[in-house]
């Protein structure tokens, strides 16, 4: 990662909120013993959560909340990548569309009929996309809500021009470096774990509930071993499927193994 | 009962001799730009009883520390004997820590742990003649050797570098080639793409191990460099049967303790950190053909 | 007072409230008692303070990918087969502190020397005692010794135990690590249902031993002991035949075999089998570095070769595929692990196999594996 030609003054930090429930960024404001350093070590020039101070851009990172769901967000996302040098998307809807891209797969108007008394005042996409479907992103940072302290290593590997650290296997190795006992062999409760990408601690199985996949489809899980030992597991049938159409729906893995495992649940049904 | 019976076993508490993951400092005194991207760093250890006690070998490597970022397998490339005891890394600025490496100045601090790994059979190959085949970063390594060939050179018989590099830009140390020659080595340097700046040979390197002459009952090859380089420089020697225990490789893998304990850098039964990196052929021979060995 | 016939070799019957005095002698002496406990439907190493915390009565069903507690019909302390813990966590820890660096003008070092926990293992199984055999010879070798280890290692005090419940994946008697523990142990346990009977295994545990309120063994109870172990022996889930071992998994030929990819497309890459591995050492190191690069923690970390980037460096990935990273495990702990230390990376614990989400049977592997060389 690098941010060159270096700034000389402290780099210019943008965070925008699109369509979300602002969890990512209060992660960022729940750094409590670290906001200050932060605060410190770089220029948080736009942030509407945590100030209404507004400085202009340009801006050397945009940290971008959220995802893309109306034609108006089209063009402010245009805008953010127009000013910023470095784009991060921040969180899983900002990633893969988050909980709203379940409307991908069902008819947007209905929903939106269903929700609201007059939805013809709305203006809104048919799905819900992440970033990177828009504009480049430099960066994604996964996770509902994302792991503040994977944030600040981004920041922190941006500012001295390296690779963040962050885990490149899946959620299993770190429940056994917490020594957290496996929910699904020993429960036999579905858990996501094998194919989902670390980062979250693992905090899921250590209160004794499986992953429901909120940090992602690990880039090496092999779903097509895994789903039909889900579709085994499963306590009532689609129950894979279902924990797979999540916050992540939308992601491409996740999308292709839950019609897998709605298949092969039918199967066994 | 008198829990008093058990004897006490000693505390023990981490010293610094008894933790080989904890780095020596040394301080970067001189940079040289060596090609686009690569350059060598000079150290100067800090402690001087350090400085005094480190002595390493051709072939041989360090992991350095850059804090915060992480370590780093790096072969010295400086002379063994170097009188200021000065170590030299050639670099090339490709990865996480060798870029962060890139970024240092001279009066930095670099983090060392070494030496570690198997060296160059300078002293078993006495008496024999010598082919030097590498390409590109694969010098680096073997420039040790080529030193010490050239302070002993009564020791050896006919010594042959031959090397490539892409271009004639991405040639390293061409301004000691001269010195080496007086040396009585034959140095052959190759480019894979001529251009105006050059008017010596044009080829890959096993190319032109193919043209020359060797003996084949008395030549040790000593080989490191791009792994396609290596495989066809092994395929020649042996087609001029060069005994396969008479051929070295040195291997390259990842690695992150330099001692054969993080397991990173197996290859088969060997960790190529303390049973390598320098192999010869015949401990190689049966993996070198297994797919993602 | 019977402290005179106390020889390393004797076994004693001691009735099981004398253990609870026995254990809180050692913690007075400064030793962490640390054993089974049941914890989230399963069995994990922890602190321990008496009987009374170990699980009683329990028993363990375990299969590939599957672990299943049982209430059993006896009130006994060690009728399970332990869970996906191990020892290891105790002397090779899947997270330590190296060191810690910080910056005004110059980097400086900050070692923690802080004294090593003293551990008492309690209930030490033979498959786990043979674990802890062969990472001493990972980390304490001839040419380099871990430091931490050795501290850990040498502060042991190990109180094994005799299984005599073996579950559906253990196959120790294949690899003679158990279901009896012969070696290298300080007093090792067999259950009897009022008492333990107890074998004096050194120096440290006849000293532990001397004044205790116990009974000379009857020439009954031992062989009441030993019937069960050698019915115990019989009951072993799996077999595997070693006699082609390390052969099988060296052969550069039997490297290439189908039955690699076959596995591959099962294999979930996840690293489960090797963090529950009793044996496997694979360890990665990283930096946590503050903003402004001025301070920083490095920590030593379980690592696992089943880990994409476990092998990749600048330029490339030595083993990218799933399938050469699976072989590369197998063929480590039952081939190369041989030349490398003298004996096979793996003790029969079944671990791996109970622990595996994909439910992968390592023992049935080598088996088709051998199958279709033969041809």
């Amino acid at each position: 990662m690098t941010l060159t030609p270096k700034t000389t003054s402290r780099p210019k930090v943008a965070v925008y909120k699109f369509s979300s429930c602002d969890g990512c960024q209060l992660s960022l404001l729940n750094l409590e013993d670290e906001l200050l350093d932060l605060a410190d070590a770089v220029d948080i020039a736009y942030f509407l959560e945590a100030t209404r101070a507004v400085k202009p851009g340009p801006y050397d990172v945009a940290l971008v909340e959220g995802s893309v769901t109306t034609p108006h967000e089209i063009e402010r996302i245009r805008q953010v990548r127009e000013e910023a040098r470095f784009v991060i998307a921040l969180g899983t809807c900002a990633t893969s569309g988050g909980i709203q891209a379940l409307r991908n797969f069902a008819n947007a108007e209905e929903y939106a009929r269903t929700v609201y008394e007059h939805p013809n005042f709305l203006e809104y996409l048919n799905t819900a996309s992440p970033i990177s479907e828009t504009i480049k992103v430099d960066l994604e940072i996964w996770g509902c809500p994302v792991n503040k302290y994977q944030v600040l290593e981004c920041i922190a590997a941006l500012l001295q021009n390296r690779r963040p650290n962050l885990p490149q296997y899946s959620v299993c190795l770190e429940c056994k470096r917490n020594g957290t006992v496996c929910v699904l062999v020993s429960q036999g409760i579905p858990c996501l774990g094998p194919v989902v990408q670390a980062g979250c601690g693992a905090i899921c199985p250590a209160n004794g509930r499986g992953c429901y996949g909120c940090f992602g489809p690990w880039s090496q899980g092999n779903f097509d071993s895994f789903v039909p030992t889900l579709v085994e597991a499963e306590r009532y049938p689609g129950e894979t499927a279902l924990l797979l159409h999540n916050f992540n729906a939308n992601a491409n893995a996740f999308r292709k193994a839950a019609d897998a495992a709605r298949k092969a649940s039918k199967k066994e049904a | 009962m008198t829990p008093t019976l058990l004897p006490q076993p000693a505390t023990h508490t981490a010293g610094h001799h008894d933790t080989p993951l904890t780095p020596d400092w040394a301080e970067i005194v001189a940079i040289t730009p060596e090609a686009d991207g690569i350059a060598t760093l000079w150290l100067k250890f800090t402690d001087p009883q350090v400085e005094q006690q480190y002595h390493f070998q051709p072939g041989q490597f360090n992991m350095l520390y850059v804090p915060g970022v992480g370590e780093a397998a790096i072969s010295m490339s400086s002379d063994p004997d170097d009188e200021r005891r000065l170590v030299g890394h050639t670099v090339r600025f490709v990865g996480n820590v060798t870029r962060a490496i890139g970024r240092l100045k001279i009066g930095d601090q670099l983090g060392v742990r070494g030496p570690f790994g198997t060296a160059w059979p300078m002293k078993t190959v006495e008496g024999r003649d010598l082919v030097v085949a590498c390409g590109g970063i694969g010098l680096p390594p073997l420039r040790p050797a080529l030193y010490h060939v050239v302070r002993n050179r009564e020791r050896y018989g006919k010594v042959t570098l031959l090397y490539g590099a892409r271009t004639s830009k991405d040639l390293l140390y061409p301004g000691e080639y001269e010195a080496w020659r007086k040396a009585d080595i034959t140095v052959e340097a190759t480019v894979d793409r001529g251009d105006e700046h050059w008017d010596g040979r044009v080829g890959v390197v096993p190319m032109w191990f193919y043209n020359f002459r060797l003996d084949p009952r008395n030549t040790i090859v000593l080989t490191c460099g791009p792994e396609i380089m290596i495989r066809f420089v092994i395929y020649e020697a042996l087609a001029r049967r060069v005994p396969t225990d008479r051929i070295y490789v040195s291997l390259e893998r990842n690695m992150k303790c330099g001692q054969g304990s993080c397991g990173h850098c197996q290859m088969g039964p060997y960790f190529v950190c303390k049973d390598g990196p320098v192999f010869p052929f015949s401990a190689l021979a049966k993996y070198i053909n297994v797919e993602e060995y | 007072m019977l402290d005179t016939t106390l020889n390393l070799g004797s076994r004693v019957v001691l009735p099981k409230p004398e253990f609870d005095l026995l254990l809180a002698d050692l913690r007075q002496s400064g030793y962490q008692t640390v054993g089974p406990r049941l914890q989230d439907e399963s069995i994990v190493y922890s602190g321990i303070d008496s009987l009374a915390d170990l699980p009683r009565g329990v028993t363990t069903e375990q299969a590939p990918g599957k672990f299943r507690l049982m209430r059993t019909d006896r009130e006994r302390y060690f009728d399970f087969i332990p869970g996906a813990q191990s020892w290891k966590q105790f002397l090779f820890p899947p997270r330590l502190k190296l060191f810690s660096a910080s910056k005004e003008k110059r980097w400086e070092l900050d070692r923690s020397d802080d004294a090593c926990p003293r551990y008492a293992l309690v209930g030490v199984r033979g498959c786990e005692l043979a674990a802890i055999e062969i990472q001493d010879k990972a980390f304490l070798r001839d040419d380099f010794e871990d430091p931490t280890y050795r501290a850990r290692r040498e502060g042991l005090f190990i109180i094994a135990i005799n299984c005599l419940q073996p579950a559906g994946t253990c196959f120790c008697a294949s690899l003679g690590t158990g279901p009896r523990v012969e070696r290298n142990f300080d007093l090792c346990l067999t259950e009897l249902d009022d008492a333990f009977l107890v074998e004096i295994g050194s120096d440290l545990g006849r000293s532990l031993m001397a004044g205790r309120n116990f009974e000379l063994a009857s020439a009954f109870v031992q062989n009441t002991a030993d019937q069960a172990l050698a019915r115990a022996a019989g009951q072993m889930g799996r077999t595997l035949d070693t006699s082609d071992l390390p052969d099988l998994l060296t052969h550069s030929a039997n490297l290439d075999a189908r039955h690699w990819d076959e596995v591959a497309r099962r294999c979930l890459s996840c690293g489960n089998c090797t963090q529950v591995c009793p044996t496997c050492f694979c360890w990665d190191v990283t930096d946590t570095v503050n903003l402004t690069a001025t301070t920083t923690v490095r920590e030593r970390v379980w690592d696992s070769c089943f880990n994409p980037y476990f092998s990749y460096q600048a330029g490339g990935n030595t083993r990218p595929t799933i399938r050469s990273r699976y072989r590369q495990w197998l063929s480590h702990k039952f081939g190369t692990w041989v030349q490398q230390y003298g004996s096979l990376g793996c003790t029969g614990c079944g671990r791996c196999i109970t622990w595996c989400p994909a439910g992968i049977d390592h023992v049935a592997e080598i088996a088709a594996l051998r199958e279709e060389v033969k041809e």
